[in-house]
């Protein structure tokens, strides 16, 4: 009953935290393993006009919903300007102010930008659907071409949809008829003009549409422009529709930029203002752009990752999170290997301290300062002191030691020494008084097995703690740790032999018997 | 090694995963550890339960009563001092003889008052004690140990362990201090363990740093077929302290004094393993027997009766061959 109680519990706490895990990586997109990259779009503005005015306002409009793309940052580069951030209705606008402009002027704006994850599907605020427009009063022939293409499309088409796809079809014919010459009006089908009179057309048959302007994501491409397109509202939604060719949707590539027909740059106090755009793609590691994007996402899920904390706390829970597999390593150690420590947590605590000083150097440390601490211990013996007062007399000096270790390190150019500062004072001075005690009680060499055997442990630990793939794991997942708990509370009922004690046993069952004869057994005296 | 495992398997070898989790645990209730930790506490309840203890000469509780030890041995040419929660013997002083203002130690060495006093302020201040708390320092009766281990023993005094499983003496062993142990009783600090037949009370084969050997390693005197002298006393003795603390796996350290006879020298809540090596066989099966036994009877002469009457029935596995 015990035992199926603790299978169960054990069972459970696996369960949970590879569910947690199994949903982070599903749905926020997290990494398993480290080092693992995901393409970033980065696309920059560049916002160039000539002054010669003392005082200049810029307007931009930049992007706040991209479309099918998660914005991770943002930059605004400008030397001499002041920075607004205006949101009004929809819309996000930088207004960059100076007093002070002359001559040609240069600004940026930079946004980075992966594809939407699975969770990051937000649900589109609640619009109310826009009003339907009125009729505008078109003039001839404009007004008989416009009459003449709705009627036809109208008797073609089930819905709003299929009326604006077939009506841009029929705009965009390769052999227009008249009406539609009237309509193209010799316009560049790619530019905005041409978007604004395809909603200017579909007014006239009440249907809501406007212009939206975006990016198209290629790599490594400039002096582009914003590419127009056209999105209709059928009284649910709004819906995309390629100016060109009448497709529904957006492209893939689509980064949503601009809503409206509003100009997206506008310069007070300078003149052949001009903006153009420049895309790049680099990879960035999956987990920090897990991260950005777990931080312009609100779920639940999102809220139990550790990067919402700030970062000296981050860094203080990635070595804390560590330690419960260095007590791992000890726990294995001790219970299944049998080798002797100096207490259970010394060598998690000397292994945290090799983090900060390397291996080699934190062994040397360990190895110098114990021995010395130890030498310096069985001088005070000989003072007979009290127990306590020998004790900080012996930190004293551990401490006056590792001055001395990092003074001359500086000395010698190196700069080991200097990380040492976190080596744990107090653990190694009680290290120093037990093995004194140790060496006293059993001799020299028990306490040499001893040292060594933590010292190695902690090595173990170290190499553990060290390793990047558990660090990842554990930071991102910091619910592994529940796994562990399971190790650790099934670990506790092992009963069977350790290492150490198959060799320290091997008499019992290896030595040949006595001699069968009874020896002579001598009277008592 | 799978090989060795299996063997120990089948000869009932318990490790110390084993002894922690089924037997300390299982057996023995937390509270009553203060008993047996506590020198001062195990010796008051012995008395009072008429067990024979060492006689004590007094307690140091502070700094300040340490300077005056001298009035407490006063009249007393031997004496050991030792802490009140100590383990493995460690912080034990023995005192064998005074030679004017200097105590000499069992191993000859001399020492003057203020190092005795030295020693006893670090006992005090918890360096041998268990968890390193502040401790207070017993000074009490030499043992003047029965001169049957005379040849077998290197300075210190000679002890004999029992292991008491729910009141039944389940296995026994000598511990003979050797030159390596510095006098001390205890095998981890390299004394002989010898195990002892439980019925007849003489001792079968050794081991000295768990390694089966034939002779003293002092000496070179033969370790198997020493008798006890007082045996089933000895063994009811064992049997009694269960009463003291009811802790089911009990280690009961037993010395054999010359003229007052066995005296318990204290009690351990958490005995080692090293009895089944000293005994070369695995304590699992005689636990077992005991379990199937229970309900125990409550007097100790009834339950060493069932062990006699366990023991004479069952030709125990391993090499018990002085059985007659």
């Amino acid at each position: 009953m015990q035992r199926s109680h603790t299978s169960l519990l054990a069972g459970l706490l696996v369960a949970s935290a590879l569910a947690l895990i199994y949903a982070k990586v599903t749905r926020l997109g997290l990494p398993l393993l480290p080092g693992q990259l995901e393409p970033v779009w980065s696309v920059e503005a560049k916002i160039e006009f000539d002054s010669n005015r003392r005082a200049a306002l810029v307007d931009f409009d930049i992007p706040d919903r991209l479309g099918e793309f998660v914005r991770l940052d943002e930059y605004f580069i400008s030397r001499n300007y002041g920075l607004n951030i205006a949101t009004r209705a929809r819309d996000r606008h930088a207004q960059w102010s100076t007093r002070q402009a002359r001559g040609a002027q240069r600004l940026y704006y930079r946004i980075e930008a992966v594809p939407q994850g699975a969770d990051d599907v937000a649900e589109p605020p609640k619009i109310r659907a826009p009003k339907p427009p009125a009729q505008p009063i078109y003039q001839e022939p404009l007004a008989s071409a416009i009459q003449d293409v709705l009627g036809d499309v109208r008797a073609e088409s089930a819905d709003v949809f299929t009326f604006v796809s077939q009506m841009l079809t029929r705009l965009n014919a390769p052999a227009p008829d008249g009406n539609v010459q009237v309509i193209r009006n010799n316009l560049d089908r790619n530019s905005e003009a041409w978007v604004e009179r395809l909603a200017y057309v579909l007014a006239g048959a009440h249907i809501s549409a406007r212009m939206v302007r975006g990016v198209i994501l290629e790599d490594r491409v400039s002096n582009r422009d914003l590419v127009p397109w056209l999105e209709v509202h059928n009284g649910k939604h709004w819906e995309g529709f390629d100016p060109r060719s009448g497709n529904r949707g957006y492209p893939d590539n689509f980064l949503r930029w601009a809503v409206g027909s509003d100009p997206v740059l506008v310069v007070e106090g300078g003149r052949n203002a001009n903006v153009s755009f420049a895309v790049s793609r680099y990879a960035q590691s999956l987990t920090t752009v897990a991260r950005q994007r777990a931080e312009s996402n609100h779920s639940l899920l999102a809220n139990l990752l550790l990067f919402n904390l700030p970062v000296s706390t981050q860094n203080v829970y990635r070595v804390l999170l560590m330690v419960p597999l260095g007590a791992l390593v000890v726990a294995l150690m001790r219970s299944f290997v049998g080798l002797p420590t100096l207490g259970t947590f010394m060598p998690v605590l000397v292994a945290l301290a090799f983090r900060e000083t390397q291996l080699a150097w934190g062994v040397g440390l360990f190895l110098l300062v114990t021995a010395s601490g130890l030498s310096l211990r069985f001088y005070l013996e000989r003072l007979q002191l009290l127990l306590v007062p020998r004790l900080c007399a012996v930190l004293v000096l551990v401490v006056l030691l590792m001055v001395t270790i990092s003074l001359v390190c500086a000395r010698l150019g190196i700069d080991k020494g200097f990380s040492l500062a976190l080596f744990p004072i107090v653990i190694l001075t009680m290290v120093i008084e037990r093995l004194s005690v140790i060496w006293e009680e059993s001799g020299p060499g028990q306490a040499v097995t001893e040292g060594l055997g933590s010292l190695s442990v902690a090595v173990l630990g170290y190499l553990v703690m060290k390793n990047e793939v558990l660090n990842h794991i554990v930071f991102l997942f910091p619910e592994a740790l529940l796994i562990l708990l399971a190790i650790f509370i099934l670990m506790g009922r092992y009963t069977g032999y350790r290492l150490a004690e198959l060799a320290r046993f091997k008499d019992i069952v290896d030595a040949p018997a006595p001699d069968e004869q009874p020896p002579d057994v001598r009277p008592p005296a | 090694m799978f090989d060795r495992l299996r063997k120990l398997r089948a000869a009932g070898v318990i490790g110390l995963n084993e002894r922690n989790r089924n037997y300390l645990m299982a057996r023995n209730p937390r509270a009553l550890y203060a008993r047996v930790d506590d020198k001062v506490a195990t010796k008051r309840l012995a008395i009072a339960a008429g067990i024979a203890v060492p006689q004590l000469y007094g307690l140091i509780r502070t700094v300040r009563e340490a300077q005056n030890f001298a009035h407490m041995v006063s009249g007393h040419d031997d004496f050991v001092i030792k802490p009140a929660h100590g383990s493995g013997g460690k912080g034990v002083l023995v005192i064998s003889e005074r030679r004017r203002d200097r105590y000499l130690r069992s191993d000859g060495q001399a020492l003057a008052a203020a190092e005795i006093e030295h020693h006893i302020q670090n006992v005090l201040g918890g360096i041998y004690s268990l968890g390193g708390q502040i401790d207070q320092a017993i000074v009490e009766y030499r043992v003047h140990f029965d001169r049957v281990f005379e040849t077998v023993s290197y300075r210190g005094v000679p002890d004999i362990r029992v292991l008491v499983y729910r009141g039944v003496p389940a296995m026994a062993m000598l511990r003979l201090p050797t030159r390596r142990s510095g006098g001390r009783a205890n095998l981890h600090q390299g004394a002989v363990g010898c195990g002892i037949d439980l019925l007849t009370g003489t001792t079968t084969l050794a081991v000295c740093r768990d390694q089966r050997i034939n002779e003293h390693p002092d000496f070179g005197t033969p370790l198997a077929g020493l008798v006890i002298p007082g045996w089933p006393a000895l063994l009811l003795l064992a049997a009694r302290c269960q009463d003291l603390a009811p802790l089911g796996y009990l280690g009961v350290d037993i010395v054999l004094d010359a003229s007052l006879g066995p005296l318990v020298l204290e009690l351990n809540a958490r005995p080692g393993l090293g009895i089944q090596i000293a005994n070369g066989r695995g304590l699992r099966g005689i636990f077992a027997a005991i379990d199937a036994a229970a309900p125990l009877p409550r007097g100790a002469d009834e339950r060493i009766a069932l062990l006699r009457a366990y023991l004479s029935a069952q030709h125990l596995p391993g090499p018990l061959t002085t059985l007659s």
